[in-house]
């Protein structure tokens, strides 16, 4: 069976809009309460490598798609999570889980003020520290 | 009680010449704990390529690093490609792959030169640079520029590679063969470098796994892992070639597969030029629809990452960039721990970081603290072991 279908399988219910853009290019979508029982899943039992994150500005809310490679295939499985909330937008730390996610936690959280919870080190990465509070580079500008 | 001495590297690199900030913390001379601080280079490209064209963005992303300045466009163009579903000629595909590759042996030389002079074996810097130049003609000639070539385009590649200029590319890669071939000999025989190099900065391969290193980084902790291979792209896979793995992890390893790497580039160049077909370069691609794209390339440092939505507008309105360096550098927080200080600056520079690449704003930050320690101060410490080394072993200097 092929890898991607044993992660549906795996992950039954908590795959929501599975769909395979090309021949090495999938994307699913996930509830954000879940993202580390996911990332656990592909990371550790799959042995899936973490590429990168991307944190976007949607008009539903801020999304992060989490990239994974599995590198015998060539397939990039892409998890995609909707926080609605853009007041106060938060979501599991994976740090803890590989400490790959940690840069680019701290990105996320400079650029688009997404809380990272159980992150150890959530300080500036690309901005300068003293950076002014609540004012996030990648938020589009029609709602600040 | 505690002897924690701080020593601040930087914000210049020490051998890169590049800016970024290393807070080694140490006890007597052995670095216990390292800090990166990053950002001096952030310049926004990520937003800025909100705000052109997909045709104007090549050009952009081009301009993040100029070393790895083709893998940028190339995994650009992968990403649109995927996106929107674009067959390109088969004639460019080559033509990418050659350049690609040019890429990768100037990339690796410019290491090599780096990393000889900084543990104090500066004719190994001459001699890799100056091998490096006849790589930089073969890119005027192909493209008209030493450096951001230009070359990468949705649906193609903006120039083609003229018939008769053919002999002369070949010529002059069968002049490098006995130049790598030198190299090879001078590290992997060499018994100074090896007992310099080897069982220093090692990354095992769980760290590896763990801190999700890519490119030569990953291949000298033993893990099989390449793009070219793995999800293949350009023509690579219509082509014979070989991963290039190594075991232990250390700085040795590492020299070791970037050396070796440059011969399969060698090897990748010829085949291409043998095989590549006559035809069309460009697919002449006008809308893209709406939808979003990833592109990877395996760059000199690693896979290059690009994700790129769409809205069905002539702007990207999400393009995410990671370099392979973001994975790398970090990885500097366990290879560098347990290392003394005199290796720390080699071992800094083991994984050929790339900060215009991990950064993509100029930022200077006033409250840095004054007592840093220069560059040069660190060179020298380095190269002091290596002629402790050498004479410990019977070499004169």
């Amino acid at each position: 069976m092929a890898i991607a279908d044993e992660i549906k399988e795996r992950l039954n219910d908590k795959v929501m809009d599975w769909y395979q853009h090309s021949s090495r290019r999938i994307y699913f979508s996930a509830k954000p309460k879940y993202i580390r029982e996911v990332a656990r899943l592909l990371f550790q039992d799959f042995g899936l490598r973490f590429v990168i994150a991307t944190g976007q500005d949607t008009p539903g809310g801020l999304e992060i798609l989490y990239h994974f490679s599995f590198d015998k295939t060539g397939e990039m499985i892409s998890v995609r999570v909707l926080l609605e909330d853009k007041k106060k937008p938060e979501i599991d730390s994976l740090v803890t889980m590989f400490p790959a996610a940690e840069w680019i936690e701290r990105e996320i959280w400079e650029l688009l003020g997404i809380n990272f919870i159980g992150h150890p080190n959530l300080k500036h990465l690309l901005l300068i520290d003293d950076w002014p509070q609540n004012q996030y580079p990648l938020r589009h500008k029609r709602e600040v | 009680m505690s002897h924690k001495v701080i020593i601040p590297i930087g914000p210049y690199h020490p051998l890169q010449d590049e800016p970024e900030f290393f807070r080694l913390y140490v006890e007597g001379e052995k670095v216990i704990d390292i800090d990166i601080v990053i950002g001096y280079l952030h310049r926004g490209i990520e937003e800025l390529s909100e705000h052109k064209h997909f045709d104007q963005v090549a050009f952009l992303v081009e301009r993040i690093c100029g070393i790895c300045s083709t893998s940028h466009p190339f995994a650009y163009v992968n990403a649109v490609e995927d996106l929107a579903k674009i067959e390109v000629p088969e004639r460019s595909l080559y033509i990418r792959t050659i350049i690609a590759e040019l890429e990768r042996i100037h990339s690796h030389l410019l290491w090599l030169g780096l990393a000889g002079h900084f543990i104090g074996y500066n004719t190994v810097w001459m001699w890799a640079w100056r091998y490096r130049e006849p790589i930089l003609d073969m890119f005027e000639m192909i493209t008209g520029n030493r450096n951001h070539y230009a070359m990468m385009k949705i649906g193609g590649v903006r120039r083609d590679i003229k018939e008769e200029d053919i002999p002369v590319l070949k010529k002059a890669l069968d002049d490098l063969v006995p130049a790598v071939n030198m190299f090879k000999g001078a590290v992997m025989d060499d018994p100074v470098i090896k007992s310099r190099l080897k069982g220093l900065g090692i990354l095992t391969k769980q760290q590896a796994i763990d801190w999700c290193v890519e490119g030569p980084t990953a291949r000298a902790s033993g893990i099989k892992i390449d793009v070219r291979k793995d999800d293949p792209y350009g023509a690579y896979d219509r082509i014979n070639w070989n991963v290039i793995v190594e075991k232990d992890g250390d700085i040795f390893a590492k020299t070791v597969v970037r050396i070796l790497e440059m011969l399969e580039s060698i090897s990748i160049i010829r085949q291409c030029l043998d095989k590549m077909p006559k035809g069309e370069i460009d697919a002449n691609v006008k809308d893209i629809p709406p939808g979003e794209g990833i592109g990877r390339v395996e760059a000199p440092r690693g896979e290059c990452f690009h994700y790129v939505r769409s809205d069905g507008t002539n702007r990207p309105i999400r393009h995410k960039i990671r370099a392979p360096s973001y994975m790398n550098v970090a990885s500097n927080k366990v290879a560098a721990v347990g290392g003394t200080i005199s290796d720390a600056a080699i071992t800094l520079a083991a994984v050929d970081p790339c900060y215009c690449c991990t950064e993509r704003l100029a930022v200077i930050n006033k409250s840095d603290n004054k007592k840093i320690m220069s560059g040069w101060e660190l060179i020298k410490l380095s190269q002091e072991k290596t002629s402790r080394i050498r004479k410990e072993m019977g070499f004169h200097d």
